[in-house]
């Protein structure tokens, strides 16, 4: 019988079938950061439990310390040091692998998993943290949760998990030029709503999909939960194979040739059948940017800001129309004409090399504009490292963008970082939701070549404008 | 955890469609590393005239009578969205939510519900909102009653809707199950598993 390659990985590591859809699921990695990983910590600790294998479990600091030069314990974030240090205790006391502060493998979760080996193809990978999706850019089968599920994870090594159905979501067509993964998953939220995805694991398909590079696919998995989706994957491919080899926690020159022989088979079946399939043509796609406070309000850049009057669905009505007046945005208005108070690149959604690479040839030369606010925080001390050995870090403050350490930062309040009373910022992150990036804060979603294209003109901008 | 079987109380509505958990429990009030003291910061956005403030906001509905006493949330579709914080279910229990009436959830906060003691209720939009606008007419006499057994819930004109929920889910709020204590009941299939797949899949195995 022909299988999808979500129920190939499923297959691999299901132990038992518990009835009513509902299995226990073999979990290959664990990775926790401070702010939700502590807790788990800590409680199973309280529990007097053990973790199965802690050689297995991964942690890192990214949700509370701040991206300030010079950082210490002592987070800005009001008590946020406690975080840091319960979670460094509790990490060394439980045999875990730690990723600290002062380590230069530091990192967002979901930019360091993938950099150091330890999101694989095939695997299973959890996290206490939604965007966990984003793994399935290396073909692993990975999903957000919540902390008392991972004190089960690190207790047992397995989940009790309802089997999701399955999606395919193809992208036909070839993307035109200036278009990005950000673009791509944002246009099928838009067009597919915030719950489109509700109970579904997703496979990315389609030639704009092989083509993307890794970090790309990375960018369009970790969006798959704006889209309600349990989670999404890209099955793994030469280019994946190419991307992990050589990374610490991949497999060694022994065991290469068998892990590649067995990925390689991690593929969907030509018959194999969805649940659900949905098409995009990528003709369709422009610059999307997010205009409401739900990443399904979203739009291509060269539209004008819609009209709640014309949306029938009086829930989706409603929430349009109380996203305009949080916005302060009257609809009818061309996107371009909206200025900014400020612009940031970061986040596990677009804060890898490739991004940092992209917004300086943007950057190169030119200035931000005046009176915007503009940041950037390279996703891991790597990232940063390889970046300053670019050059890019250059580019980046010469135009008048501030260049940080490590972390989640200005994406929701991360290290009590966040921007100021309702200030307009264009954002390379994935939520724009009330109050997330600072007090009455208004966000629009964009690719970083977007925010790099609006930083410079000081209002949203087509990229594809710009000489 | 509080166990759950049934329910009779005041439900409050809160119609809006992709509540996010930073709605709920926004990051600046997540400040310390417990599951307890949370309640304060609930929907502090909407509930507090200022951010990081505490003066109550009369026009949201938790700050009115008899809602203050609401055991029931109705709300639109999928609530719960985003960050998979379990502090948003903290800080719903801590306050006193049992049940919620939605007719869709976030993923993760569907299961982090069910491990905390929240049961969460799926049932048609339509039905919501006429539950919803029967409500308010009387909030405080017009209750909603939820049975966890029979997978029901009655509206305050008697009109009685089925809910679906998983098997395991139901038990573990009928009976507050321990969830690693039920897995490892099954230990010696997950260490036969795992040296099974050790020959398999060698290099997923790392050095302890």
């Amino acid at each position: 019988m022909p299988h999808t390659v979500i129920e190939k990985i499923w297959d691999e590591h299901q132990i038992a079938d518990l009835g009513d859809g509902t299995c226990l699921l073999y979990i290959d990695r664990i990775f926790l950061h401070e702010r939700t990983g502590s807790v788990a910590l800590k409680s199973l600790e309280a529990a007097g439990r053990k973790i199965r294998n802690p050689e297995q479990v991964f942690c890192t600091m990214d949700h509370i310390v701040d991206t300030l030069p010079g950082r210490n314990d002592n987070t800005t974030m009001p008590g946020g040091t406690a975080f840091i240090q319960t979670t460094r205790q509790a990490a060394n006391d439980a045999g875990i692998n730690l990723f600290d502060l002062g380590d230069t493998r530091q990192g967002i979760v979901h930019v360091i998993s993938p950099e150091q080996g330890i999101a694989l193809p095939g695997v299973t990978l959890v996290c206490p943290d939604s965007h966990t999706g984003t793994l399935g850019g290396l073909g692993a089968l990975a999903w957000g949760i919540g902390s008392t599920a991972a004190e089960h994870a690190m207790a047992t090594k397995t989940l009790v998990v309802k089997k999701p159905k399955t999606m395919r979501v193809t992208f036909s067509g070839k993307l035109a030029n200036g278009i990005t993964a950000k673009d791509m998953i944002l246009k099928l939220i838009g067009e597919h709503t915030a719950s489109g995805g509700v109970g579904y694991a997703i496979e990315f398909a389609g030639e704009a999909v092989r083509e993307l590079p890794i970090e790309a696919r990375l960018t369009l998995c970790n969006m798959t939960v704006e889209f309600g989706a349990w989670g999404g994957l890209v099955a793994a491919d030469e280019k994946t194979f190419k991307y992990v080899k050589g990374r610490p926690y991949a497999p060694n020159n022994e065991q290469w040739d068998a892990a590649i022989n067995y990925w390689k088979t991690l593929t969907t079946d030509a018959d194999a059948v969805f649940d659900k399939e949905i098409n995009i043509d990528c003709q369709t796609i422009a610059p999307q940017v997010s205009w409401g406070t739900s990443p399904m309000h979203e739009t291509g850049i060269d539209q004008i800001v819609p009209d709640p009057a014309q949306e029938k669905d009086p829930g989706k009505r409603v929430a349009m129309e109380k996203a305009l007046e949080y916005m302060a945005l009257e609809p009818g208005m061309p996107l371009t004409d909206i200025a900014i108070d400020a612009a940031f690149i970061g986040s596990c959604t677009n804060s890898r090399l490739s991004d940092l690479r992209a917004v300086a040839n943007i950057l190169k030369g030119k200035k931000v504009a005046e009176g915007v606010k503009a940041i950037c925080v390279p996703g891991s001390g790597l990232v940063k490292q390889a970046a300053e050995k670019e050059g890019i870090d250059k580019i980046f403050l010469d135009a008048g963008f501030e260049w940080r350490e490590s972390g989640c930062s200005m994406c929701f309040y991360a290290g009590g970082e966040s921007f100021g009373f309702e200030e307009r910022v264009v954002s390379s992150t994935n939520r724009n939701f009330e109050n997330r990036q600072g007090p009455k804060t208004r966000t629009h979603l964009a690719s970083p070549t977007t925010v790099a294209a609006s930083a410079i003109t000081g209002h949203l901008t087509d990229v594809r404008s710009l000489d | 955890m509080k166990l759950f079987t049934q329910l009779t109380a005041i439900a409050a509505p809160i119609m809006r469609i992709n509540i996010d958990t930073d709605v709920i429990i926004p990051s600046r009030e997540m400040k310390r590393v417990s599951k307890e003291g949370l309640s304060d910061g609930m929907f502090a956005n909407w509930r507090y005239t200022k951010p990081g403030g505490r003066d109550e906001d009369p026009d949201f509905i938790l700050n009115q009578e008899p809602y203050r006493r609401a055991q029931i949330l109705l709300s639109g579709d999928n609530f719960g969205c985003g960050s998979s914080r379990e502090h948003a279910v903290w800080a719903l229990a801590e306050w006193g939510i049992r049940a919620i009436i939605t007719p869709g959830f976030g993923d993760i906060f569907y299961g982090n519900c069910v491990l905390n003691g929240i049961l969460p209720v799926v049932l048609d939009a339509d039905i919501v909102e006429k539950l919803a606008a029967q409500v308010e007419v009387d909030p405080a006499n017009n209750q909603i009653v939820v049975n966890l057994e029979g997978c029901s819930v009655t509206g305050p004109d008697g009109s009685e809707y089925n809910f679906e929920i998983a098997p395991a889910d139901q038990e573990m709020l009928l009976k507050g199950l321990d969830g690693i204590a039920v897995t490892m009941r099954r230990d010696d299939q997950i260490i036969a598993f795992q040296a099974a797949d050790q020959n398999a899949r060698p290099w997923i195995y790392l050095e302890s």
